[in-house]
């Protein structure tokens, strides 16, 4: 009988599987992203490595001497401190942070808008105690821009009625005013002291929520040349909940992580976080292969660093409050070997 | 899972160069060998070093890059946060926001 070897499962539960199903699973999570993103399958030796890292029987891992890369902390900090400020001197001092992240609990730009003067002094006074950069960072969020929450039209209830015009409207509408939220958090951060903003999960309501991040991040551009941005993706593909829209001639709606580069750097953000979600049912093995497949024409294309997101549910680790050491530095490591990343 | 990479992947933040490189990934949009030897050149050092605890310590002591007071070995006598992000904006040649708004904040620009 073949030895099972001690692995997990997208929801972090722990399995055993033969050393031939662990490979099994990286052939079908490569070529699960051939087959939706179109990309090329990874190649046999970097197969070969996957399947070294997760047939390990080690309980933690970690990239070779000099492999090492730059950790971004979307949101640096538990909120368990109660205390802001602190937590970004923890992620510093105790959590080996290359770069950190002030945020409010409410992460979205539309909410940081009403708190924003409590905001800028808190990083006024987190970068006089820390020396690591300092971004500043929430969603961008354009649901909350919909009725009930907020002034335009619902476009998800619209587009079941068939009002296909009006739902475009709608967030055509929620854009420009979510434009103008970050637009004014970015001016009091950048005021305030930040080394950059960070546009976090950009696209989760879909193109229009991506546009309206592009919008932006190119006016702080032209307006600081020195301030950092950062844009992380939501998913690995836009939603296109609008469908016509287009940034510098290209439609955003259907774009898998290279598009979505492409976008990206032309807005002038200088790094790039692209997200893939896990899927709980598969394994690490699977989860990672495909991760790795979808991302790889990124890095080997990219003129701005590409931080990969791999927190709780995207990037291969597991979808679970406390991702097991075991499961996140094997993700670590093979996101970080086989795309030759910039940051994590 | 962040202490988890930090020791699977990370460069080490401020107990080795990761912020160094990090501002130079931030604000000049360098890939990250471009950014290592950015900095290894600025600190003449070697890109591995950039990632040694050992010999950052010493390196950033020499150069007033700021580092982090662990148990009873403290600093008080040397930069702090603001006083390294000074050093740091000299060393990498490029401005730092914040250092930028104490200077025109405390009339020193």
């Amino acid at each position: 009988m073949a030895q099972r070897i001690p692995t997990r499962l997208g929801d972090g539960s722990l399995v055993e599987m033969a050393r031939a199903e662990i490979e099994a699973d990286l052939h079908a999570g490569s070529e699960a992203a051939v087959k939706r993103a179109k990309v090329e399958p990874l190649a046999q030796d970097e197969l070969d490595h996957l399947l070294d890292i997760f047939t390990s029987p080690a309980k933690f891992t970690s990239v070779d001497y000099g492999d090492e890369v730059v950790l971004g902390f979307d949101g640096s900090g538990n909120a368990d401190l109660a205390a802001p400020v602190i937590e970004q001197i923890v992620y510093q001092n105790h959590h080996g942070a290359d770069m950190i992240e002030l945020w409010h609990h409410d992460y979205s730009y539309k909410a940081v808008r009403t708190v924003l003067s409590f905001q800028t002094q808190l990083l006024k006074d987190a970068q006089l105690q820390t020396v690591v950069p300092l971004n500043y960072g929430a969603m961008p969020d354009l649901g909350r821009y919909s009725q009930p929450d907020g002034p335009a039209p619902n476009w998800s209830e619209l587009m079941p009625l068939g009002k296909i015009a009006e739902a475009r409207a709608a967030q055509e509408e929620a854009a420009v005013q979510a434009e103008r939220d970050m637009w004014c958090v970015a001016e009091a951060m950048v005021a305030a002291g930040a080394d950059g903003l960070d546009f976090d999960t950009a696209g989760a309501s879909g193109d229009a929520d991506l546009l309206a991040t592009l919008n932006v991040t190119r006016k702080i551009r032209e307006t600081w040349p020195d301030i950092g941005v950062e844009i992380g993706q939501a998913a690995e593909l836009v939603l296109g909940m609008h469908g016509e829209l287009e940034f510098d001639g290209g439609r955003l709606a259907g774009q898998w992580p290279l598009g979505q580069l492409r976008a990206v750097t032309a807005a002038g953000a200088t790094i790039f976080g692209p997200a893939v979600n896990v899927n709980t049912t598969k394994s690490l093995a699977w989860n990672t292969a495909r991760a790795c497949a979808l991302v790889k024409p990124v890095t080997a294309e990219a003129t701005i660093p590409v931080h990969m997101n791999a927190g709780m549910g995207v990037g291969g680790v597991p979808m679970t409050p406390y991702p097991p050491s075991d499961a996140t530095s094997r993700a670590s490591k093979a996101l970080v070997d086989i795309l030759k990343l910039d940051g994590l | 899972m962040a202490s988890t990479h930090a020791l699977a992947s990370g460069m080490g933040g401020m107990r080795t160069a990761g912020d160094l490189v990090a501002r130079m990934q931030m604000t000049r949009g360098m890939r990250l060998p471009q950014a290592k030897q950015y900095v290894a050149d600025k600190l003449g050092c070697s890109v591995l070093d950039l990632s040694d605890t050992v010999a950052m310590h010493d390196i950033r002591r020499d150069l007033g890059l700021g580092r982090i007071q662990v148990q009873d070995l403290t600093y008080a006598d040397k930069p702090g946060a603001m006083e390294a992000k000074f050093h740091i904006a000299e060393v990498l040649d490029i401005p730092i926001n914040s250092v930028e708004r104490f200077k025109r904040n405390a009339g020193l620009a």
